[in-house]
Order: structure tokens, then C-alpha cells, then sequence
């Protein structure tokens, strides 16, 4: 059963050996001039201001969440969608309810302002 | 089993090999492309018509010093390219771009692997391409590449949901995951004349879907992991080199690979409607196929790069509102329209 699977493993290792093999390419054959200033982070031509590791918006971190929340449910789609057609309505319906639940969440969601963006 | 690796190595030599190939035509045409739009030259000095600047590019920029600030975490800063171009490269190894051909003998279908699972697989190759931008973001330990690279993810994943819930609705009329029997599905007519393509029966799917897809590969008007007047170049800032011109050569793969998604899931895939009737000998008809499936990619390819060319950028606000608040309601309610159709 796993034989059908040999070659997306060939694909995945080919894909990494090509950008491995261009990473070291470049270090073979590009040039090594360090100088102090060229090894410095870039911040516009100034004087790099403290470090990058800082604390960032929260925002982002709630897409996060949010992201991990409806794509579970979008995975819970996928097996319903292709059995689709053997279960009929009693299917359409347990899958609606299934979906007018997350849409309830999706409208606090809203209204808490977790999508706004300002 | 040792049979299996060397047919799927050499299947994978050529897939990449075209790949790039058709990277490096499309690196012309765009520049090309955008020349013409904004009453420029563009490119025309290297080879006829400047054909040949895409390889001098490469060869530049295999010339160049490889810049590692000291500050970035050189382990994870070497891994990112990696990581974009291998899911970039893999992602095709699902797609039938034809049907079945007789070779030497034996009759092989037009694809790399034949998993029933095909969808998936690209969905999840492609969120594995996230990692390459955010990781790049980070490791930089600069803040614009940071900031480039956070926007990108949280862009990247808010557009996955509408894209992933658009193909639920094509899932749902074919009954399969598997993409050649999705192809295979659309190869019917509707009432006898009209292609039985995906894109007339799923019209609002097809189109959250290309939005996705415009936005999953960073296009136009979506590009604001790299928007130059705040960003620099966003999460590829501190790359020089080759290492650079892998995410953009991932960009460009990426654009590929959507475009024969789109093909394969909503155009038909390689089906040409009515040659089944003229009568040709099946080996022609494959490649007629094969050449029919190039065509439709080629068609959406031009299309996104005068998308690209004509549209403005939106601001990031705007990016996530359209996401959260238009594509992820609207996939949904085509789930659901759907659902009803089929039942009744």
C-alpha cells in the first residue's frame, strides 16, 4: 500500500537535494570578502536599533489561533465530502448542524473584534 | 522497489527540469509583460530579444558572496531556502497532466504519483512551504524580514481556509481526492455539449479559489510580505545569492504549480472538449492532451501577470478583511449551497 507513496518520497528528497545543492554551489563558487559593515543587519543604512527579537503584535497570534480552529473543521469537511453522495440527507443534515456550530463561533469571533485589523 | 525509485527519479528529473525551464520563460514574459504595460523595453540586450536574461541572472547571482549577517542564526537562515524550494518543486508530483499513454510497450499514466490522497498532499505541501518564509523571518534577526515574514505567515494561513474550503464543493460533486478522477469527472458533457468542467458547476468556488491562489503565492495585489516602501524586501532582506534566487524561484514554481491546480480542479485538466470525437489514434490524442493541459496553464499564467501588472496593492487591514470577512463566509456558504443542490 505504501509502494504508491515511493514516489512523492523521491519528489520531497529530490526537491531538498536541488536547493541543498544550489546553497552550496553558491558557497563554492561566490566570493568571501567579509568586512565588518557588510556582515551587520540592515536597517535602512543606520545603526541597527536594539535587537529584532522583540515582542510582536498580538494580532498575529490570534490568526494563529484562529487559523488551527477552522482548518480542523475544514479537515473535518473533507472525509464527508467525498462520501458525500452515499449518505444523503441524513449526511447534509448532521453536516449543516456541524456548520451552523462553528458559524456561531465564528460570529462572537467577530463581534469580540478579533478580525479587526487597525 | 529499486525499479520504482529509478522510473520515479527519472520522472522527477524531467518534472523539475521542465519546471524550471518554464520558470525561467515565465521570468522573461513577466518582465516582458510589464515592459509593454508600462511603455518600457524591458530586457534585450542578452541573447535575441533578451532571451537569454533570466540564465545570465542565474549565473549572476550563483557569482555572488553568500552574506550571512552575524547576527542571523546561520543553521535555520541556510535551512529556509531549502525548505521553500523542496515543497515548491514536490508539490507538482500529483498532477495528471495527461491521461493515460502507451510507451514502449506499456500503458503509464501521465502522472508522478498516483495517491489517493492528491488533494491533501498539495494542501499540506503547500503549508509547508509557510515554514521556509517564517523561518527566513526570524533567522534574519532583522525587523523587517521579521515583520515580512510574520505578515506572510498570517497570510498565508487565512487565505489556506477559503482555498481549502472552495475544493470541498469540486470533493463533493466528484466523490474522490484523488485529482485524475477529479479530472476524469470533468471529461462529461452537460446536456451533451458544454464540458462538464468544474468551472461551471462550482463558478463561486473557482473563483475564492484563484483568490487564494493569488494570495498563496504572494501575487499582486496580495505581495505584502515584500511591500518595498515599508518591508525593503520583506522576509528575504539579508539573503544575497543563489539563496535569494531560490524563494524566488519558489515564488515562480509556486505560481506554476497553482496555476495547473486551478487547471486540473476547475478547467478540465487535460481534457480538450470534443477530440475524443475526431477519431486520432490514442497516442495522438494523448499528446494533444498533454498540449491542451500546457495551454489552459499557460492562459492563467498570463493572467497573473497582467493581473499583476494592472492592479494596486492592498493595504494589510484590507488583505485580512477580505480573508476572514468575504472569502472565508462566502466558501463556506458555497459548501453549504452545494450541499443543498445535491441533496434535492
Amino acid at each position: 500500500m505504501l509502494e504508491g507513496y515511493i514516489p512523492i518520497f523521491v519528489m520531497l528528497a529530490g526537491g531538498a537535494a536541488f536547493g541543498i545543492v544550489m546553497v552550496k554551489l553558491n558557497e563554492l563558487f561566490g566570493p568571501k570578502h567579509p568586512t565588518e559593515e557588510k556582515y551587520t543587519t540592515y536597517e535602512s543604512g543606520m545603526e541597527p536599533v536594539k535587537s529584532a527579537r522583540e515582542r510582536f503584535s498580538i494580532k498575529f497570534y490570534m490568526v494563529a489561533v484562529l487559523f488551527i480552529l477552522f482548518d480542523i473543521e475544514v479537515v473535518f469537511l473533507y472525509p464527508w465530502a467525498v462520501t458525500f453522495k452515499g449518505l444523503g440527507v441524513n449526511g447534509f443534515i448532521t453536516m449543516a448542524v456541524f456548520i451552523f456550530i462553528l458559524l456561531v463561533g465564528y460570529y462572537y469571533v467577530w463581534r469580540k473584534g478579533a478580525l479587526e485589523w487597525d | 522497489m529499486g525499479m520504482e525509485i529509478l522510473v520515479s527519479t527519472a520522472k522527477f528529473l524531467i518534472v523539475m527540469t521542465v519546471i524550471l525551464v518554464s520558470v525561467i520563460i515565465l521570468v522573461y514574459l513577466e518582465r516582458r509583460i510589464s515592459a509593454f504595460i508600462q511603455n518600457r523595453t524591458g530586457p534585450n540586450r542578452v541573447g535575441p530579444y533578451g532571451l537569454f536574461q533570466a540564465i545570465a541572472d542565474v549565473v549572476k547571482l550563483l557569482l555572488k558572496e553568500d552574506i550571512v549577517p552575524k547576527n542571523a542564526y546561520k543553521p535555520v537562515h541556510d535551512l529556509a531556502p531549502i525548505i521553500s524550494i523542496g515543497a515548491a518543486l514536490s508539490t507538482f508530483a500529483v498532477i495528471p497532466v495527461g491521461n493515460t499513454i502507451e510507451l514502449f510497450g506499456t500503458t503509464m499514466k501521465l502522472m508522478i504519483a498516483d495517491v489517493n490522497i492528491g488533494i491533501l498532499y498539495i494542501l499540506s505541501v503547500t503549508s509547508i512551504g509557510v515554514y521556509g518564509i517564517t523561518l527566513a523571518g526570524w533567522s534574519s534577526n532583522n525587523k523587517y524580514s521579521l515583520l515580512g515574514g510574520l505578515r506572510s505567515s498570517a497570510q498565508l494561513i487565512s487565505y489556506e481556509l477559503s482555498m481549502g474550503l472552495s475544493i470541498i464543493g469540486v470533493l463533493m460533486i466528484s466523490g474522490t481526492l484523488r485529482l485524475d478522477q477529479i479530472v476524469q469527472h470533468q471529461t462529461m458533457y452537460i446536456g451533451g455539449w458544454l464540458p462538464n468542467w468544474n468551472i461551471f458547476l462550482q463558478p463561486v468556488a473557482f473563483i475564492t479559489f484563484v483568490v487564494a491562489a493569488f494570495a498563496e503565492t504572494n501575487r499582486l495585489p496580495f505581495d505584502l510580505p515584500e511591500a518595498e516602501p515599508e518591508l525593503v524586501g520583506g522576509y528575504h532582506t539579508e539573503y544575497t545569492g543563489l539563496k535569494f534566487g531560490l524563494f524566488f524561484l519558489a515564488e515562480y514554481a509556486n505560481m506554476i504549480t497553482a496555476a495547473a491546480v486551478i487547471t486540473t480542479l476547475f478547467l478540465g485538466g487535460w481534457h480538450l472538449p470534443y477530440a475524443e470525437n475526431l477519431g486520432l489514434s490514442a497516442f495522438t490524442l494523448s499528446l494533444l492532451q498533454v498540449l491542451a493541459f500546457c495551454a489552459k496553464v499557460t492562459v492563467i499564467l498570463l493572467f497573473f501577470i497582467v493581473t499583476r501588472w494592472t492592479l494596486p496593492r492592498f493595504r494589510y487591514d484590507q488583505l485580512m478583511d477580505i480573508g476572514w470577512k468575504v472569502m472565508l463566509p462566502l466558501a463556506i456558504a458555497n459548501v453549504l449551497v452545494t450541499g443543498l443542490i445535491l441533496v434535492l
